[in-house]
């Protein structure tokens, strides 16, 4: 018998297992390998592919979900490992069709030109303006450094999270803010 | 949120992009986001070496492992192809040789990514190496190792031009200088790596690719020629787009080697590429070697400029013809120069070729020129907004070598960022460590002669209007984040004087929408802008006519606004554009109009050898101030401040003129300060976003765009260029702001700290021997 090749033993096939994702409210059972990343589960097993892949290594930021919260790169997290946290995504910020101030934010004053950035600048502009409603220019800029763009320069960016923040604002005119 | 407009005209409206909604909310697709069933992955085998006789390749064992499903070599697919008729020079996977690290050998589709990328392994290739060649100045004196026997010293193609009489010119020059500019190899990397899907209906013996491409047309037509199949067969889709910035302006390989699997295979296949492959793929701007030598009388007017550049093209010609040209004509049409000579080569290396990118051709040239002439009025103690001043054209004008020049906004761009920046209270004024600078930079609004030499229109656009009056507009031009969609939505609701909701558009698939030839050199807006406008005229002209008869009036005195036609001199008389849409249906379905664009010849430029490039139908210009802070101890570089103002000939929509302006300037921040592909024998040390070090927020002012309206007379209401023009004026505005902060130039790209401590250290030991 013909002797298998090194690139055929390195390769076997993982064993699936069942994998319960909590994404945007609702709870999916899906039966993934142990090595399923959580952008491949999104993207591939649930369709949810507003979530992007722009660089496989966590260079860009595409692939921003908020997990429990907090912005994290689902292209570095193994999706298995996440079955307790609560995700959201890109098609879970809407409240129904009622757009998030962010996302009208984007959309009138121009932080969305190709778009492939979008949803990882809004999920981490939105996990910086529910820890902190009035940022500096600086503290937005902190906060935004892990998602890369490569059509706005930024600047447009920026008048959109300030623009959300305006938005925002106009809806809870009550609330008294520095 | 003012997105419908009712009676306020559509044009210079902040109109958010018609498919922005997708884009926020994740429910917009890019190539990768598609799905059909059974789609297959797609990799590619890339060669490992620079130069190497491909001997043989086995793939047996490939085709072999369980869950592959077709896998290609060069053998079945060997019709050569190339953006430029002149540059056949690539066939879809190696033949004979492959000719840099990651061309293209084979391909394999297969059930998943991890059987493909086993699949990969497991073929064979039997390479006999060979000499490679990396630096453009020893490759050109090369007479053996050719990378393509039919171009002998490596090189791809040179150009000699000269216009009116150089030698003259610097003998009336009261100053001459002469200086050598090097910059460094950039690349696009927008963000959304290429992807293509591929169907083949075996049957019909159709296919269909959806792809990340700036260019459907001629995809399709690419297609059609190394497949080997009629040009009616094959249709081209593009999805959303994730940024192009030129490196989606041609045929890119994985394009076709997804086509050729989805045929074998008999199922869809898709590729897309890794971040790494994206960086090989490049396309983009070449290392660039600039000498030049401009003389000047002793006011600063220029008398003559002499250029001699080599451009490092990498393996294969793309549009390196192009880049070339472009970088010796485009020393034009900026200032007045009466004498002008170019020596241009291109040249052929062992690395990824290079191609269009944003500003192409002109970039490298004009940081060298803009940054001469900033020396120059440093020698001569003439203020740089002065030389520029002195040395305008007289618009409208005919260039030496040919170029049209009508709408001229560089003077009002030039007094906009002077004024905004408060230029005359800083210039030379800031302590030791702070700068400002000034530069200018232009581009064409399109090339009047397209790629493919025809009469053919370069844009067409149809469009129908129904019983409803909803309008539908058919576009063959591209969107790729830059707004194409959305501006051809608002020229033909101004036409037609109706609301934006009212007009629904339909583009990029080939099969569906006329001929456009791309988003490419600016091209759009004044071009299928022009091909919306003629369309929605024609439009308007059959439904005035026949309202005209129900109001027995004659057109001339109907108008429409705000969705109404009416009668302008008593605005009772009015029905609503539905109605009068369909009256002009008389019975029909749907009224058809058609419109298209074509270059007017007095815009194609002269006759000589290579006049081709660099004619447009109108240019953009712009003019942009910079501010530093330069750390002496280290030698690090803040910009605090970018203002740039461009002349746009008319902003049909602010919103996406400030982001493209914004954006060029950006990108041309990254190259002056901080982009670079870094090489060695052939190989990318940096071929990810961070490694290449793609700015992040930290890195990024704030960016101040000034817009500058010179109404062209032959746009769409007045527009021209407005994505690319900007990106050139960055780069020797920066630099110059260095030597203001700290008093040296720095001509080699990018401007990094090390080279600036250098100089300063040089700076200083040459003052204290004087």
């Amino acid at each position: 018998m013909k002797k298998r090749s090194a690139a055929q033993e390195e390769r076997l096939p993982l064993e699936k297992e069942v994998v319960q994702l909590h994404i945007n409210g609702q709870t999916h059972a899906l039966r993934l390998e142990p090595n399923r990343l959580l952008l491949e589960a999104l993207r591939e097993d649930l369709r949810l592919t507003g979530t992007k892949c722009g660089c496989d290594d966590s260079s860009c930021g595409a692939c921003t979900v908020l997990v429990n919260g907090q912005p994290q790169m689902s292209c570095l997290m193994l999706a298995a490992s996440y079955q307790d946290a609560e995700i959201i995504t890109i098609e879970g910020v809407a409240d129904g069709s009622e757009l998030d101030p962010l996302q009208r934010g984007f959309m009138v004053e121009g932080g969305a030109q190709c778009g492939f950035c979008t949803p990882g600048m809004i999920l981490t502009a939105k996990y910086l303006l529910a820890s902190n409603p009035s940022p500096t220019d600086q503290e937005m800029s902190d906060a935004l450094s892990g998602n890369l763009c490569r059509c706005t320069g930024y600047t447009q960016i920026f008048t959109s999270v300030r623009k959300a923040i305006e938005l925002m604002r106009e809806r809870e005119p009550h609330e008294v803010r520095s | 949120m003012g997105t419908t407009l009712t009676t306020e005209s559509p044009i210079g409206a902040r109109v958010p992009m018609i498919d922005s909604e997708g884009k926020v909310t994740g429910k917009g697709l890019y190539t990768d986001d598609l799905a059909l069933p059974g789609t297959l992955v797609g990799k590619i085998l890339h060669s490992p070496h620079a130069h190497a006789r491909i001997v043989a390749i086995d793939t047996s064992e490939a085709v072999r492992l369980p869950g592959v499903k077709a896998v290609a070599t060069g053998r079945e697919t060997p019709v050569k192809y190339g953006i430029l008729p002149i540059g056949h020079d690539e066939t879809i996977f190696a033949t004979d040789k492959v000719r840099y690290v990651g061309d293209n050998v084979a391909a394999v589709a297969a059930e998943t990514a991890e059987i493909a990328e086993q699949a990969l392994r497991l073929i064979r290739v039997d390479y006999e190496i060979l000499p490679a060649w990396f630096d453009p100045e020893k490759s050109m004196q090369a007479d053996e190792n050719l990378i393509h026997a039919e171009k002998p010293h490596n090189i791809e193609k040179d150009y000699h031009h000269h216009f009116g009489d150089v030698e003259k010119g610097f003998g009336e020059a009261d100053y001459i200088r002469e200086d050598r500019f090097v910059c460094a190899e950039v690349t696009h990397a927008a963000l959304e790596p290429h992807s293509t899907l591929a169907q083949y209906d075996a049957e019909a013996g159709e296919i269909t690719v959806w792809s990340s491409t700036q260019v459907p047309y001629y995809l399709m037509l690419t297609l059609a020629s190394t497949l080997q199949m009629p040009q009616e067969k094959v249709r081209v889709i593009k999805p959303l787009v994730g940024g192009g910035f030129g490196g989606k302006s041609e045929v890119i390989p994985l394009e076709l080697a997804a086509a050729v699997l989805a045929r074998k295979a008999g199922q869809p296949v898709k590729i897309t590429y890794t971040r790494e492959e994206v960086f090989y793929a490049h396309r983009g701007r070449p290392f660039q070697i600039v000498e030049l030598k401009t003389g000047v009388t002793r006011d600063g007017r220029l008398t003559a400029v002499q250029a001699r550049i080599i451009q490092d093209g990498g393996a294969y010609c793309s549009y390196g013809v192009v880049t070339i040209l472009y970088s010796g004509q485009l020393l034009n049409a900026m200032y007045e120069i009466p004498n002008v000579k170019f020596d241009g080569y291109r040249v052929l290396t062992n690395k990824p070729a290079c191609g269009a990118m944003r500003g192409h051709g002109t970039v490298n040239t004009r940081f060298g020129f803009e940054q001469q002439l900033n020396r120059i009025a440093s020698v001569l103690g003439i203020d740089p907004v002065e030389i520029r001043r002195r040395n305008l054209l007289k618009a409208p004008c005919i260039t030496v070598n040919g170029l049209r020049v009508l709408s001229y906004g560089l003077p009002e761009c030039i007094d906009k960022v002077r004024e905004r920046s408060g230029w005359h209270e800083k210039y030379g004024k800031r302590p030791y460590g702070k700068g400002i600078g000034i530069a200018g930079s232009h581009y064409v609004s399109g090339a009047a002669n397209s790629i493919v030499r025809s009469d053919m229109p370069h844009s067409t656009v149809n469009l129908t209007v129904d019983g409803d009056g909803i309008v539908t507009i058919f576009t063959g031009a591209s969107e790729i984040g830059q707004g194409s969609d959305t501006l051809h939505v608002q020229v033909v609701a101004a036409e037609l004087g109706i609301e934006l909701d009212r007009v629904k558009i339909v583009a990029a698939d080939t099969a569906r929408t006329p001929i456009d030839i791309g988003s490419y050199s600016s091209r759009v807006t004044f071009m299928a802008g022009n091909a919306a406008m003629a369309a929605a005229r024609h439009a308007k002209n059959q439904i005035l006519a026949a309202a005209a008869r129900k109001m027995a009036t004659s057109p001339e005195n109907l108008v429409i606004e705000g969705g109404r036609v009416m009668c302008s001199d008593d605005r009772r008389l009015a029905m609503s554009f539905a109605d009068a849409a369909r009256l002009a249906l008389n019975g029909d379905g749907e009224l058809h109009a058609t419109g298209s664009y074509r270059p007017p010849a007095e815009a194609q430029g002269g006759k000589f050898k290579g006049a081709g490039v660099g004619p447009s139908p109108a240019y953009s210009y712009c003019a942009q101030t910079a501010e530093v802070t330069v750390d002496p101890e280290t030698g690090q570089v803040t910009v605090d401040r970018l203002i740039a103002a461009h002349d746009c000939g008319k902003a049909i929509n602010p919103i996406c003129v400030e982001g493209q302006v914004i954006g060029s300037v950006w990108m041309g921040l990254g190259q002056a300060v901080q982009e670079e592909m870094t090489w060695r024998n052939g190989r990318l040390m940096n071929p990810g976003l961070l490694e290449y070090r793609s700015a992040s927020t930290l890195e990024s002012p704030l960016i101040e765009p000034i817009i500058v309206e010179s109404n062209d007379p032959e746009g769409p209401f007045g527009a021209k260029e407005a994505g690319e023009g900007s990106l050139a004026a960055t780069i020797p505005a920066v630099s110059h702001a260095i030597y203001d902060a700290v008093g040296v130039w720095i001509d080699t790209l990018p401007i990094t700290p090390e080279k600036i401590l250098k100089a300063i250290e040089e700076k200083k030991v040459s003052e204290a021997r004087s």
